[in-house]
């Protein structure tokens, strides 16, 4: 089986294939223009005969689970990332297989990190065949570099729970590790020696997988209450001495940046949100995780103190900062898709505004609506943007895949999009006359914020005209390219191959963009 | 690559964490070409660019073989031109410049009584702080060579300096240097004087003949490459002698302001810095003194807990009430706290807007004496408020038009 095949060109003039991994494919039509049919995806039914009477799924070892699940050539295998880069079970799980002579198994985590380079020799000898999820750091590299058997799939996490839900992805083993869980397999996330927050990366997996394993260190007698992940869904449960690394858990993009630049393009978003009266009374705001979104998040809630507002919703990943703006009554609700911090993790518990969300309630797009969607703001990073607003997150401007998508491309249909990003990193204009990867269509960024220079696309004349005789440094974004070119030199092109190593998909499946082999 | 011999150039930074700066390993052969290996952050996207330059100056001068190891870490080309000539100077003697083409942005000029209420200290050897300086719009910026340099960098660092001040936009601060000591450091003014520095920094100041020996030193290098205009200069009394010579070296020619430096200062009196800052008051009086005698700005010394806004905001307002005029920095972060807390507070921008009207009145009616109600107005103080009014104008508090709104409201 090639990796890929039937090249062709999509409706944003990116040259994608039809046939990945020997599967169909369907080139990106458009925002909104792919229509789906069908049904969606079932998983088998079973019967409660076939369960332990006493409701007792323990097994001694996940290699057992593993085996008892049917672990084979060629299956699915997902994990997910709320451990972030203390996750120890997902290589497990590979050592496991590598163990027992299994080949060509498909790995579908809901992100990667550094801590998964352990799993590039089991790329190499063949015990992974491809990655569908994300490829960070040394992964994407290794991809880059043409050396995945497969083609590497990327997909944001409304798409992950696309997929999974339209069988897209047929997933045969999900393992989810979860920092307390009772025998029967009801697991959470708030509490326990590797808490986390919330597992909502994995319901799609407990929904949809033919056989589901959940994996922890803290046991607890039934019931385990909140039950985030639910037993029913579950057909084995592990009991391991330690489950994740709980220094590690605690994302390193959590704390609020110390540099001036960063902060000073904080404050300029901050500035521009409060100008066009984005930020008012019962407002919604997302700010991701990283430095510079996080001192936005700061920002507003400076802001709404002074005016004596507040906001309705605050969405996304939740820290120490979104908890004292909803301790301090600054926010009546956050809507958590990912818990960033220990903050996070005890506001969870004990703040009756603070909710879980999941991927199907905040991003799926093959849903009856979803919450990204009317939330007044976002703020996002990109490590490129070109004069068509179009934006990247995945690839660097030297090709090399380096990046996850996460909730980005799904958080793209919120009532204004804003990308605080600097104008040039070293060297680096980030402004160009096209991205390397199109992740996010220009029609869907509203706002490019530098610390020269802030472009609004000209498709959002109403913001224009809200910010006309502000102090801020309004730019076409054509200035602001031609700025980073006087101060950096006008790039050349990376040397990329016509090769695919990876596709990225957009939230409704279709691929918008491939990723092209670089040329060493 | 072959290992370098001991004649060999080794400039620029290379340690873990440097970023927008190159480090050059250089040596001359006798023969094979020009043998360079490049190491590039930015490869793929300027590696070409890069080796032109590096192959043009090394034409420029005049060398054909060399073995050269060139780290980067995707530094601008005014930074990679400054490393490269720092190699070459050192290896061959030879004293010609390479220089690229001066910012056409960078040709203003400061005026005596500009506002100097912050001024960005950047150390002079480290590219990647002065890149994006500017946008933090600080009064003014100091290109350090002599404190934030280490010794063994004060070489390297001159040629940094010298193309910073032609390459990088500061967009409209002040951009001034801060020399080494005289009278070592009146070499430093030849990198510096002739590239447009708006103002010289002098560290240690404790004389006005150390004033003198600057001023002949830039009036030569001035007739010597035909430049116009002023070079403003700022002492920095950091001594009990420097202190006690205050008035003499505030009525130095082409003074503009004095600032002072309280660690060195503290550390001559043989005591400590405390925050409450009593064992400086009287060094800071007499500065402030000898500085309104002469009519020129009181500058403050900086504050060094970068983390402590709350703190700077009380140092600011106990500075100005002591008559200072603005503050040193060492974080943009301070910039904003010093501007908003010298900034006239809004009873005295009221008053003031009341004298200056009243003067503009009185003047309109041709009448000799100005009033405001029962009270008569001497001509100092319409100086002051005018001076107000001026300062919060140039801080975008208050518009150029601020008569009308003052006359309708």
């Amino acid at each position: 089986m090639s990796k890929y095949d039937k090249l062709t060109k999509n409706a944003v003039g990116r040259i994608v294939p039809q046939v990945v991994n020997g599967n169909d494919a369907v080139p990106f039509l458009g925002v909104g223009k792919f229509k789906p049919n069908g049904r969606k995806y079932g998983p088998p039914i079973v019967s409660a005969s076939d369960y332990p009477e006493d409701g007792n799924k323990v097994l001694p070892s996940l290699k057992e689970a593993l085996i008892r699940s049917g672990i084979s050539d060629g299956m699915t295998i997902s994990t997910h990332h709320h451990f972030r880069n203390g996750d120890i079970i997902s290589n497990q799980i590979f050592d496991i297989a590598n163990e027992l002579g299994i080949k060509n198994l498909t790995w579908v985590p809901s992100a990667s990190f550094e801590c998964h380079s352990h799993l590039i020799k089991y790329l190499e000898n063949g015990v992974i065949h491809h990655i569908e999820g994300s490829m960070n750091g040394a992964l994407g590299r290794f991809t880059s570099e043409g050396n995945m058997a497969g083609l590497g799939i990327l997909r944001s996490h409304g798409g992950r729970y696309q997929a999974i839900q339209d069988g897209e992805i047929h997933v045969d083993i999900a393992v989810i590790a979860a920092p307390t869980a009772d025998c029967f397999g009801n697991a959470t996330g708030d509490r326990g020696a590797a808490a986390c927050g919330l597992l909502g990366f994995a319901l799609a997996d407990s929904q949809y997988a033919d056989k589901v394993i959940v994996v922890t260190d803290n046991l607890v007698p039934f019931p385990c209450v909140p039950w985030q992940i639910q037993g029913n869904y579950v057909d084995h449960v592990v009991v391991v001495d330690q489950v994740g690394i709980p220094e590690k858990i605690i994302s390193g993009t959590t704390e609020i940046t110390k540099s001036p630049d960063r902060l000073l393009l904080a404050e300029m978003t901050a500035r521009f949100c409060m100008e066009t009266g984005i930020v008012h009374d019962g407002f919604s705001f997302q700010a991701g995780a990283g430095g510079t979104a996080l001192s936005i998040g700061i920002y507003f809630a400076e802001l709404l103190r002074k005016q004596g507002m507040k906001a309705r919703f605050a969405r996304g990943g939740s820290n120490k900062y979104l908890v004292q703006m909803l301790e301090e009554g600054l926010v009546d609700y956050i809507l958590d898709g990912q818990t960033f911090d220990l903050e996070g993790v005890r506001s969870m518990r004990e703040n009756a505004g603070h909710v879980n969300t999941s991927p199907f309630t905040s991003y799926n797009y093959h849903g009856k609506g979803n919450f990204a969607q009317f939330v007044d703001v976002v703020i996002l990073g990109a490590t490129e943007v070109d004069v068509n607003f179009n934006a990247n997150v995945v690839t660097h401007s030297d090709g090399y895949l380096l990046h996850g998508i996460g909730g980005w491309m799904n958080c793209l249909f919120s009532k204004c999009v804003i990308l605080p990003i600097p104008l040039f990193r070293d060297r680096m204009p980030v402004i160009c006359d096209e991205v390397t990867t199109i992740c996010g269509p220009g029609e869907l960024i509203d706002v490019i914020v530098t610390e020269r220079g802030i472009a609004i696309n000209p498709l959002r004349p109403d913001l224009l005209e809200k910010m006309k005789g502000s102090s801020l440094p309004i730019k076409s974004i054509h200035e602001l390219k031609a700025e980073a070119e006087k101060i950096c030199g006008k790039p050349q092109k990376a040397h990329l191959t016509d090769e695919v190593v990876a596709v990225i998909k957009w939230v409704d499946g279709t691929v918008i963009d491939s990723v092209f082999r670089i040329d060493k | 690559m072959e290992f370098f011999s001991n004649n060999r150039a080794l400039i620029g930074n290379r340690v873990k964490g440097t970023r927008s700066d190159c480090h050059v390993t250089m040596e001359l052969t006798e023969e094979g070409g020009i043998q360079l290996e490049l190491i590039s952050k930015v490869e793929s996207m300027f590696g070409d660019d890069i080796r032109r330059l590096i192959n043009d100056i090394l034409s420029f001068y005049g060398i054909s073989n060399a073995r050269l190891l060139f780290e980067d870490t995707g530094a601008l080309s005014l930074v990679i031109a400054a490393r490269m000539e720092a190699a070459i100077r050192q290896l061959t003697g030879n004293d010609r410049e390479y220089l690229l083409p001066m910012l056409t942005e960078n040709n203003y000029e400061t005026t005596r009584d500009r506002n100097r209420i912050s001024r960005l200290y950047l150390p002079g050897n480290t590219p990647n702080l002065m890149i994006n300086a500017g946008i933090h719009k600080p009064d003014g910026i100091i290109l350090d060579l002599e404190d934030a340099v280490a010794p063994d960098k004060k070489y390297e660092a001159r040629f940094l300096v010298r193309n910073a001040l032609r390459n990088i936009d500061f967009y409209g601060a002040e951009r001034m240097v801060r020399i080494n000591q005289v009278p070592a450091g009146l070499s430093d003014l030849e990198f510096v004087v002739p590239h447009n520095v708006n103002l010289v920094l002098i560290p240690k100041c404790e004389s006005a003949e150390q004033i003198r020996l600057v001023n002949e030193k830039i009036r030569e290098l001035m007739i010597k490459h035909e430049l116009k205009g002023n070079i403003w200069l700022m002492p920095i009394i950091e001594s009990a002698l420097g202190v006690l010579k205050a008035l003499e070296i505030a009525q130095s020619e082409n003074v503009v302001a004095i600032a002072i430096g309280l660690e060195d200062y503290t550390a001559d009196l043989g005591t400590r810095r405390t925050q409450e800052a009593n064992e400086s008051f009287f060094a800071r009086s007499m500065i402030v003194n000898a500085c309104k005698a002469a009519g020129i700005q009181p500058i403050d010394s900086v504050f060094s807990d970068v983390n402590d806004m709350e703190a700077l905001k009380e140092t600011v307002l106990r500075s100005k009430s002591l008559g200072f005029e603005g503050m040193g920095c060492i974080h943009p972060r301070q910039i904003r706290v010093i501007h908003e807390n010298y900034a006239p507070d809004n009873d005295e921008l009221e008053k003031a807007k009341k004298i200056v009207n009243a003067f503009i009145e009185a003047k309109a009616k041709g009448l000799g004496v100005v009033s405001l109600g029962t009270k008569m107005i001497d001509a100092p103080v319409v100086k002051r408020a005018q001076k107000i009014i001026d300062q919060t104008i140039v801080m975008g508090k208050l518009s150029l038009n601020w008569q009308d709104e003052f006359f309708n409201s």
